[in-house]
């Protein structure tokens, strides 16, 4: 794997291997005061955020730090973005300067494929081979996300396969329920997506899931359930009537969370809208695998940098 | 000066015959003619002979976008493509919504002579959808503008259509509507469906094309006005016009030769140069709008010819604009999806590629039929020729061709406009032959009309 730019990138086997080196260096790490892995010394990981992010990006600069590589994080504010310099020349620039590993984050579907096409077409000019990591492009996928979700349901649950997932708001706009729905379905799961309508996807009916406009029918026959963010934007865009009906439809009220069976698991890909999608009490619960998601994010994106600059390990 | 000998072309694909042109006008046609002293020949070598190609939708980006087109670059893409005339869009900078812009864009177009160009005017000043236009000034204007069109926004308001609907039918001018509910597609970046789903691109429903397409006839129907509905792209909008058109409304439409052949799968590794508006949609769609093509529903194949210099394509796919070049691989996307597969016969390829587009837009010397007494312009077209797409090697500035690297059936050997030879291409075993047959007289006819309009600036193009 030169490049992970979709989920679809991964098959079963290499996705499995993934998770398995990030449960390798969670071990490893674990009880350490001195949290220093030399694996990728000398290697330079640039993040590139065109979009505003706290864990995503910290997340990649921690894991690249404990595996004792150079990080350096690029923004699009402070930088020749905001003079007008178009994708190809930044990313271009970067390569240029060395950058084994770009982390993109965009606001476009498709940014970090583009990226990854120029720097495949003109690492001859830059004079270096850059993996490209996307990080979060437009609605369509933020993959890491979706392996750390995938670990932690292995942790929780010792497994994936076999386990019924339900994703539950805004899967229309959101690349977390794209690279999730596609990654759970490679390693077995059954993913149930819970929506209004107005925020489905068309053609879902295609994917590798089940659609059911019931979430209370649905609780009681899930392993783990996903709350999305549902974006302030999304209020004014007459998707539906206002928050509070849609917190009653869709949000994971306490009574809701009551219906799960009691070795389910809460998610959430951050930030919450407390009251609105999750109820607070929910979210702080026992069966809340919020800050344990958070967690894994930095050993997934560990492993990911390893397999993608080091090769995947024997 | 616009003497020539066609000898041994195949007039609609019929038996060989050659032609004798004088002063622009076709004198005599049968077999074992011979030329008239001083005229240039040219042996067709048994190619299929066709009436001029007529563009109804060509942006040539002159003024203000130059540095993906101009009129000399598109003109000399259009002769290439078989073309006779083309109607250049307003959406240049200056929009094309007053007297002096397409009077400029026509004179332009007749400096370079490959090719003539009718300026389309804006039907809205600037575009904007808000405040009529001075339509009757410019189809009264030198460039006597018969079509008018917002492209690439739709007229919206329904009012402003309908009063411009009234006022074009008594200018007998016909309103070209780029139908599309911007409602309904904002921030749209490729066709609403599974595609663009997986691919998080926000979709463009094809609703928002049936919805305005319904509206603009029913507004048309009772102004009595002829409306022209650009780019059709979704199988239903072809239910809504065959339905209009049932009913007696003057509504005439157009495909583009992209919405024939490519489709929506093409989007997965996000290369811009696939995008495009309307957007490549289903597979489905492109069958409809064969069909439709094939039994007239949609009336003629445009090409959507839209250049855009590399660093508008070049970036993410939402930065990028939409459009991509046509004029050049027209008539071979029409032959691969329509000839070949048996929709269209060669009759069919004159009718909805010249002879319907000068009927709706009333031009008096195109389209016209191959015969005694009528203007020689023509499409001389290699039907064995097989020729790879390369951008590069196009005559428009840009390259943005989503065709690359793909073989394509037929070629154009020569056009051929008011008896001036106005392109010929050097591929193709059809042209080597005529030209090592009549290379004299080729060389002839370029030194002849050295003082001719064409020849003088820009020359006889050669692909």
């Amino acid at each position: 794997v030169k490049h992970l730019l979709s989920v679809t990138d991964l098959d079963a086997a290499v996705a499995t291997g993934l998770l398995d080196t990030s449960d390798r260096l969670k071990q490893a790490l674990l009880g350490r005061e001195v949290r220093k892995l030399p694996t990728l010394r000398g290697r330079t990981i640039i993040t590139m955020f065109y979009e505003d992010s706290t864990r995503t990006r910290v997340s990649f600069e921690i894991a690249g730090k404990w595996m004792s590589a150079d990080t350096v994080n690029v923004s699009a504010k402070g930088s020749s973005v905001s003079k007008g310099e178009s994708l190809r020349d930044t990313s271009l620039t970067l390569s240029a300067m060395g950058a084994d590993c770009v982390v993109v984050r965009h606001p476009a579907s498709g940014a970090a494929h583009r990226i990854a096409g120029w720097a495949d077409r003109d690492h001859g000019s830059t004079g270096t081979h850059t993996s490209i990591v996307n990080a979060g492009d437009g609605t369509h996928e933020h993959p890491t996300q979706a392996l750390l979700d995938a670990a932690t349901l292995r942790d929780r649950l010792g497994g994936v396969a076999g386990r019924r997932i339900g994703i539950v708001g805004d899967v229309l706009h959101s690349r977390v329920a794209r690279s999730n729905v596609f990654l759970l379905a490679t390693l077995g799961a059954e993913v149930v997506v819970v929506a209004p309508p107005t925020l489905l996807p068309v053609g879902i009916d295609q994917w590798p899931c089940r659609v059911s406009p019931e979430l209370d029918a649905e609780l009681p026959a899930l392993d783990a359930v996903m709350m999305l963010r549902v974006q302030a934007e999304r209020m004014h865009g007459s998707f539906f009537p206002s928050a509070r009906e849609y917190a009653l439809g869709y949000g994971l009220s306490e009574p809701r969370a009551a219906q799960l069976p009691e070795h389910a698991v809460v998610l959430h890909p951050g930030p919450m809208v407390r009251g609105m999608e999750i109820a607070p009490k929910v979210a702080d619960s026992a069966s809340s695998a919020i800050l344990a998601q958070v967690a894994n994010g930095v050993h997934v994106r560990m492993a990911v940098l390893y397999h993608l600059l080091a090769g995947a390990p024997e | 000066m616009s003497d020539l000998l066609i000898s041994n072309a195949r007039p609609y694909g019929g038996d060989a015959v050659d032609l004798v042109v004088r002063d622009g006008v076709v004198t005599d046609i049968g077999t074992g003619l011979s030329a008239p002293d001083g005229a240039q020949t040219l042996d067709a070598a048994g190619c299929v002979l066709l009436p001029g190609f007529v563009d109804l939708h060509t942006h040539l980006r002159e003024p203000g976008g130059e540095e993906s087109e101009d009129i000399g670059t598109g003109s000399a893409a259009a002769a290439l493509g078989g073309f006779t005339a083309v109607f250049a869009m307003p959406n240049t900078d200056p929009v094309a919504d007053t007297a002096v812009v397409v009077e400029h864009v026509h004179r332009r177009g007749a400096e370079v002579g490959l090719v003539d160009v009718h300026p389309v005017g804006a039907v809205t000043v600037g575009l904007e959808g808000g405040k009529m236009a001075e339509l009757g000034t410019m189809a009264r204007s030198r460039a006597q503008v018969r079509m008018f069109s917002d492209d690439g926004r739709c007229v919206h308001d329904p009012l402003i259509m309908r009063r411009a609907l009234e006022y074009a039918s008594a200018l007998g001018v016909v309103i070209a509507q780029h139908a599309e509910d911007h409602r309904l597609t904002e921030g749209a970046q490729a066709h609403e469906g599974v595609v663009a789903s997986r691919l998080g691109l926000a979709g463009w429903p094809a609703t928002a094309e049936e919805t305005i397409v319904a509206r603009d006839c029913a507004l048309a129907r009772e102004a009595k006005a002829a409306l022209h509905v650009c780019h059709v792209s979704s199988a239903r909008t072809i239910e809504v016009l065959r339905a209009a058109k049932a009913a007696g409304v003057r509504v005439s439409a157009e495909v583009t030769p992209h919405h024939l052949l490519l489709t929506d799968s093409a989007l997965t590794g996000y290369d811009p140069v696939n995008k495009v508006n309307p957007p490549l949609r289903t597979a489905a769609d492109t069958r409809a709008m064969r069909a439709a093509l094939a039994d007239g529903v949609i009336d003629v194949v445009a090409t959507d010819h839209a250049p855009h210099a590399a660093q508008y394509k070049d970036t993410e796919w939402a930065a990028a604009k939409p459009g991509m070049l046509g004029l050049q691989t027209a008539l071979s996307v029409l032959v691969h999806t329509m000839v070949e597969p048996g929709l269209l016969d060669w009759r069919g390829v004159a009718r909805v590629l010249s002879e319907r587009p000068a009927e709706i837009t009333g031009l008096p010397d195109q389209g016209r039929p191959i015969a005694v007494g009528e203007p020689a312009t023509f499409a001389l077209v290699d039907p064995d020729g097989v020729w790879t797409v390369r951008g590069a090697k196009l005559a428009s500035r840009a390259s943005n061709t989503p065709y690359e690297g793909m073989r394509l059936p037929a070629t154009v050997v020569a056009t051929v406009l008011r008896g001036r030879v106005t392109a010929r291409s050097d591929s193709g075993a059809g042209i080597g032959t005529a030209r090592s047959d009549s290379g004299a007289g080729i060389g002839t006819a370029r030194s002849d009309s050295g003082a001719g309009i064409g020849t003088a600036r820009d020359g006889e193009v050669r692909s």
